[in-house]
């Protein structure tokens, strides 16, 4: 059965991180719980009553555009899909994503992103009459040869993962890592069937990937569940320690005896 | 004047998927593009879609083509679309899929290799290619992977056009602000496409986001353009009710087609007992049958839960309002009871569903695959918008086009589930073509500093010189509220004149309206502009809605409960008059070519 309905008290505190440009303090604000509610509800309620300038992104309200992106209790999530039920009794926090420059209140700039986005080599197809492609052009893939590509492609850029990742956040490694996110953007052109292209050089060299050492943080916060680390950053490791060296992919070769 | 100014020749305002469509294809006809959205780049309305996009590729039935799908269109729209766009819709919408796939799209496949299609209301075959129930997600990746790799393609994100400009009777230009920063910033541009989606936030339980507030059709509207059967909002059958927080969120009709029923709270399967006369022959007769053809039995007729979105969404209205509703004020929609019929229901489900698996199991507490969920209609998509030229998508104003959403025609007084994504592609194609070929006519018009000075001095206002305290956001919600209770499913002539007084009031408290002094991403400031977009599209949603006294598709009055023979060769057009006033008139629907007509006759 639910767990709706039976939810706690009706009013919760909120500690919502406000200022501009990294400069800021908490601000509690009261809002009232109803049944099912999730933390962008309460944002915007708090919006509407008490802070009209209150600054967060949002489209969807269902986990489908990753706009909402931010720290509930210091745990980068989807306000959108934080349920109330879900967060322990006392106050909750709310901040905006640490690793991206704070713009205002739950506001980042998340450019840098785009950018990564660029460097990496388009869809390439196969020309007509290569495998999987027919005399007239289009496509002949089996349904369990495009699943790999597909899992990937069920990204909605929320950027979750590049928050948490430790080569970021902790090191900003901004200008030689272009994160798990793009990791897994190379990983669905890579393994799209009729795919041609070569991005191993981007990978080894403008991403970094050699920077990952397989801390599955990325895979735990996804909020599409896309098996970031082992679906797609190891296989995609693995083809680049083919051709370059990797000590991770060396060692995580030796420790599971999976020779290359 | 101290303003960021930026020159293209044509600007885009909307990155959706006509917007983004329409980009790439005038920056491959050699524009320089300049790409405007509210949002960040990928996070449009179209990445919401579930369900699919149609386009008769007749790869899982093939007795489909652009003449089934035309006619199932035209059906759907209760003959009051624009037939030459229907035309085109159902001719080019096949290439524009194949063209996506050669762009990057991972569609599912059929087992001969080929893009899958399933069942949707509405459409005789399968026809919606699909990505699981995400495939606005792919479409709209799709399109941005392969646009921003255009060095002709500028994009500007989260930057919201408050107004257009003009030369004459030319547009030539655009002015707006950053959302980051509240920083002005003007566009001079030889032709401009609007591509800014739809209206839905002018009611109060919708699926669409804060986006929504008809921005599109009111800049058209002041700068002179013609909007069209503006009184045909799409309220689609199957919202979230429960809980409060999720209400008015899609279900994908996706979710009937794959089997899904419709029961009421004493488990009747209450849409077999009202087929409309003219889908009869279409229907199934039995549960038997209509289980036959979501299995893909071609013999079989579709199930009456696959019927046009403004029939379902008024018998579910219907079965509510005579107290057979569930718990929360809806119906049941249950999938789950496919466990009855197929092996591994449960692994099928979420392999075909995964995003509404998700959604119930997040948002509600509930398992599709073991439990029923609850649904109800919600404000879902604007049939009407800018009137556009069927072929070039401009509109009466020269260099204006418009395509997507925010345009009207195809779909006349209902829109076919997955016939938008199609749309999108298909007339955002062509109005990057027509407007670079346009702007490659044209000369940089002259922009009118006054006007744009004027428009910067009421944009401050609110926030600088406010002439009250009114709060913006609570504002919305009034109007909300009384659209939803006036204007919606249900519309009778008394109550919406009332609507068309509260608007008149809410007008004046618009005037009113203040946010917190901080040009920085002030959301509160930015819902006092919105208000007015949404005021003016309201009224006109409303007039409209008045004058047509049948009822037709979306359009249901309670005083009119008929279709109007007079009415159905009419469309409404709504204009600015010299004046100021909002101006309506009914114009003669153009009559269908003697092709397009055997066309009809022939798929019957
Ligand atoms: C939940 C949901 C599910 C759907 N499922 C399907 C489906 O399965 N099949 C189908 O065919 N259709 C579906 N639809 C309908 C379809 O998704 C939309 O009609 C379509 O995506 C609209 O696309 P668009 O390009 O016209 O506008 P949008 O994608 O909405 O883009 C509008 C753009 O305009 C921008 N904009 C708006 N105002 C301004 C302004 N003032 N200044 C600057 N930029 C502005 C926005 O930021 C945005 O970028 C669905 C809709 C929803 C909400
Ligand atoms: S697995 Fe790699 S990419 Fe993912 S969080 Fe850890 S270091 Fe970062
Ligand atoms: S991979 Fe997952 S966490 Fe990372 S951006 Fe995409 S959806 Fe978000
Ligand atoms: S609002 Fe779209 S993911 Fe949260």
């Amino acid at each position: 059965m639910s767990s709706i309905g039976s939810a706690a008290a009706a009013t919760r505190t909120f500690k919502v991180w406000r200022g501009e440009r990294g400069t800021g303090e908490f601000k509690s604000f009261t809002a009232e719980i109803s049944p099912g509610m999730v933390v962008l509800d309460a944002i915007h309620q708090i919006q509407a009553t008490q802070a009209p300038d209150l600054a967060c992104r949002w489209n969807c309200k269902a986990g489908k555009c990753g706009s909402c992106s931010a720290e509930v209790n210091g745990k980068p999530r989807l306000m959108c899909l934080t349920r109330m039920e879900s967060l322990p009794d006392g106050d909750v926090t709310v901040t905006p994503m640490k690793s991206f420059p704070s713009i205002k209140d739950l506001v980042t700039d998340v450019s840098w992103n785009y950018e990564q986005n660029k460097k990496i080599t388009p869809f390439t197809p196969a020309k007509r009459g290569a495998a999987g492609v027919a005399a007239d052009g289009t496509f002949r893939m089996q349904q369990v040869d495009v699943e790999r590509s597909q899992e990937f492609r069920k990204c909605i850029e929320c950027f979750l993962c590049q928050d948490t990742c430790h080569v970021i956040r902790d090191h900003d490694k901004k200008e030689v890592f272009s994160g798990p996110r793009f990791f897994v953007r190379a990983a669905s052109l890579e393994m799209h069937p009729v795919d041609t292209a070569d991005r191993e050089p981007f990978l080894k060299h403008t991403g970094g990937i050699g920077f990952c050492n397989i801390t599955k943080c990325c895979t735990e916060v996804c909020p599409e569940h896309i098996k970031i680390t082992d679906n797609a950053i190891i296989p995609l490791k693995e083809r680049v320690a083919d051709r370059y060296y990797d000590p991770v992919v060396m060692l995580w070769r030796w420790m599971f005896k999976k020779k290359g | 004047m101290e303003i960021q100014t930026f020159e293209h020749d044509v600007l885009v305002i909307g990155a959706g998927g006509a917007g983004m469509r329409a980009a790439i294809e005038a920056a491959d006809a050699g524009c320089s593009v300049g790409l405007v959205c509210k949002s960040l780049l990928g996070k449009a309305h179209t990445v919401m879609a579930e369900g699919g996009i149609a386009a008769a590729l007749g790869n899982v039935d093939d007795r489909d083509g652009w003449k089934t799908h035309f006619a199932d269109t035209m059906r759907g729209g209760q003959y009051v679309n624009n037939s030459r766009m229907a035309e085109l819709h159902a001719k080019e919408a096949p290439e524009r899929v194949r063209e996506l796939e050669q762009w990057g799209a991972v569609f599912d496949r059929t087992k001969d290799g080929k893009i899958l299609q399933r069942n949707f209301g509405g459409h005789r075959y399968p026809r919606l290619a699909h990505v699981g129930d995400r495939t606005g997600l792919e479409i709209i990746r799709t399109l941005q992977d392969h646009s921003v790799h255009k060095s002709q393609v500028a994009v500007y994100m989260e930057c919201c056009i408050t107004k257009l400009l003009k030369d004459g009777e030319r547009v030539v230009g655009a002015l707006g602000y950053y959302r980051e920063k509240g920083r002005f910033v003007l566009f001079k541009a030889k032709a401009v496409i609007i591509a800014t989606g739809g209206l839905g936030k002018a009611f109060e339980i919708t699926s669409n986001s804060w986006e929504y507030t008809g921005d599109g059709y009111s800049l058209a509207y002041h700068a002179g353009a013609e909007l069209l059967d503006m009184e045909f909002i799409q309220f689609h059958p199957t919202g979230m009710v429960w809980p409060p927080s999720v209400r008015g969120i899609l279900v994908t009709e996706g979710v009937r087609g794959e089997g899904g029923v419709l029961r009421n709270k004493d488990g009747k399967r209450f849409m077999f007992d009202d087929i409309p006369e003219n889908y009869r022959n279409q229907t199934a007769k039995d549960i038997e049958e209509g289980w036959r053809y979501t299995q893909g039995d071609k013999h079989a007729m579709r199930p009456p839960e696959l019927l046009t979105r403004d029939h379902v969404a008024r018998c579910i209205n219907r079965e509510v309002k005579a107290g057979r509703g569930s718990p929360h004020g809806g119906v049941y929609l249950d999938i789950s009871w496919i466990k009855e019929r197929i092996p591994n229901a449960r692994e099928y489900i979420k392999k075909k569903l995964p995003s509404m698996y998700h959604q119930f199991m997040e948002l509600g507490g509930i398992d599709i695959t073991t439990e029923a969920m609850e649904v109800g209609p919600t404000t879902h998509y604007t049939m009407g918008g800018i009137r556009v030229d069927g072929d070039t998508q401009m509109s009466n104003v020269p260099g204006l086009f418009a395509a997507g959403e925010s345009a009207a025609g195809l779909h006349g007084a209902n829109r076919l589930g997955g016939n938008s994504l199609s749309d999108l592609l298909v007339f955002g194609k062509r109005a990057g073509e027509y407007a670079a070929k346009y702007a490659q006519q044209q000369q940089p018009g002259w922009i009118d500093e006054a006007e744009v000075k004027a428009s910067m001095d009421w944009a401050l206002h609110f926030m600088d010189a406010p002439k009250g305290d009114e709060n913006p956001y609570k504002l919305q919600q009034d109007l909300q509220k009384s659209m939803q209770a006036l204007v919606g499913i249900v519309r009778k002539e008394d109550e919406m004149l009332t609507a068309l007084e509260k608007i008149k009031g809410y007008n004046e408290r618009a005037l009113k309206v203040a946010a917190p002094a901080n040009r920085e991403y002030n959301p509160g400031w930015h819902t006092c502009m919105d208000l007015s977009n949404l005021l003016t599209v309201s009224e006109a949603l409303t007039r409209c809605a008045i004058e047509r006294k049948e009822s037709r598709g979306a359009q249901f009055r309670d005083d009119f409960p008929e279709k109007s023979k007079e009415f159905g060769e009419v469309n409404m057009i709504i204009k600015k008059a010299p004046d100021g006033a909002m101006q309506l008139r009914r114009e003669p629907i153009k009559p269908l070519t003697d092709e397009l007509q055997g066309v009809i006759k022939e798929i019957g």
